[in-house]
């Protein structure tokens, strides 16, 4: 699954990712595009908390941050 | 045995005080988890990381790091929607500014109340301190927000507990009294001794975490509602008033203009929404047309985008002038000089 969460601002990219990733089966990923940079700290953080794993982050040429994360068994 | 523990939700801001409160929620064996709500006005370090020229800033979310120092969940829950009536129409006033900081709290507390209600915990808790904020946190208007948010006696400020009458959790046993503490006041002394000793780390208590405190942010937002003729906004507008220079040299329109790289990536957002401006041949910023302009008015936003580009000192500069629907013309004019750009524009 993917989802788009550029121009948003902290904490909105955790919000749309709390709420996608209740949609996304236990070992499936959610692909995460954001551009608050502030995300590469905090998606990750609430991944922990949350016992997802996040498995890649990368930033693209077009300055777009990529979050790849596979879904824990909680929701 | 986890499951016989009482619950508690404690108001996660972020901040050293409900970070403690949390901790000694933890220390008496109380399962807790945070919560932290999402109004459109919240200070976060990542406001500031949009500007790429301000890498010194911490960018992370303080509620998040203070859930992962304490080892427990927190839900971040988006009530932008409701908290406008808060914004708008706030029962008990305002405070210096835009803050609606009484009918803030009783809102959040009652959100919390309902959220409580909804996931079968028992309590909650923050951070409070008695007399240590103007409006939210007094003697008299501690039962208030107690009441207006129907959290009543299931509502516990550990931090300043023994100055306040027992609570539910105390007078059931669920917590211990005793081993909550009676601060008050302005000083910030015990709490900054109790973080050293746990080995917390916490976020500066400076600068409140409300942009609706902010003199600045709220002379943005009241000018936006009287462009308007009528008190509203949407979450755009509220992102948008964090960003950028504001200058309104016309009362018809303004214009939000990037001060470097970050900001005029996070303005690029908004190309679909609004008229957007920029010079094609020298560096400088984006900046967004919010309102009607006529000729002479587009002249003037093209000759201001000018003036904060590269080419400010040229005779001529050619600015690209495209609307949200995707057209894109091009302007030649002359930068604004500097003694043109009239102090009172800047919002």
């Amino acid at each position: 699954m993917d989802l788009d969460a550029r121009y948003l601002l902290c904490p909105m990219p955790v919000i749309r990712v709390s709420a996608a990733i209740a949609h996304v089966a236990a070992g499936d990923t959610l692909t995460v595009r954001c551009t608050d940079p502030g995300a590469l700290h905090d998606i990750p953080a609430w991944c922990r908390l949350e016992g997802h794993e996040v498995v890649e982050t990368r930033t693209e040429p077009s300055g777009d941050i990529m979050i790849v994360i596979r879904a824990g068994g909680r929701k | 045995m986890e499951n016989d523990k009482r619950k508690a939700i404690v108001l996660l801001s972020g901040g050293l005080d409900s970070l403690l409160a949390a901790r000694l929620m933890l220390d008496q064996g109380i399962h807790v988890e945070g919560i932290n709500f999402f109004t459109g006005f919240c200070v976060e370090g990542h406001t500031h990381a949009v500007r790429r020229d301000r890498k010194d800033r911490v960018v992370r979310n303080n509620a998040l790091h203070s859930a992962e120092q304490l080892g427990i969940r927190l839900h971040i829950v988006d009530v932008m929607d409701d908290y406008k009536d808060v914004v708008l129409n706030p029962r008990h006033g305002y405070g210096a500014h835009l803050n609606p900081c009484l009918d803030c709290k009783a809102f959040m507390i009652g959100q919390a109340r309902s959220w409580i209600e909804q996931h079968g915990f028992d309590f909650i808790v923050t951070g409070e301190v008695l007399g240590q904020r103007p409006m939210s946190q007094r003697r008299d208007t501690f039962p208030v927000v107690a009441r207006e948010s129907g959290a009543l006696d299931r509502l516990l400020r550990p931090l300043s507990a023994w100055l306040l009458p027992p609570t539910l959790p105390e007078r059931e046993g669920w917590v211990d009294r005793e081993r909550l503490l009676g601060l008050s006041g302005r000083n910030r002394k015990p709490q900054i001794a109790l973080a050293r000793a746990y080995g917390f780390e916490y976020a500066q208590p400076s600068g409140g975490c409300c942009f609706l405190t902010d003199e600045n942010y709220a002379h943005k937002l009241k000018d936006l509602w009287a462009s308007r003729g009528e008190r509203r906004y949407d979450f755009d507008d509220i992102m948008l008033l964090k960003i950028g220079r504001h200058l309104r040299p016309h009362p018809s329109f303004k214009l939000i203009i990037g001060r470097e790289e970050g900001e005029n990536r996070f303005l690029e957002g908004y190309r679909h929404r609004f008229t957007h401006l920029w010079a094609l041949e020298h560096k400088g910023p984006l900046a967004l047309l919010q309102g009607d302009v006529d000729e002479a008015g587009l002249d003037l936003a093209c000759a201001i985008t000018a003036r904060f580009g590269q080419g400010r000192c040229e005779a001529r500069v050619r600015v690209a002038v495209s609307e949200p629907g995707g057209t894109v013309g091009e302007r030649d004019v002359a930068p604004l000089p500097a003694h043109a750009l009239a102090t009172d524009w800047y919002l």
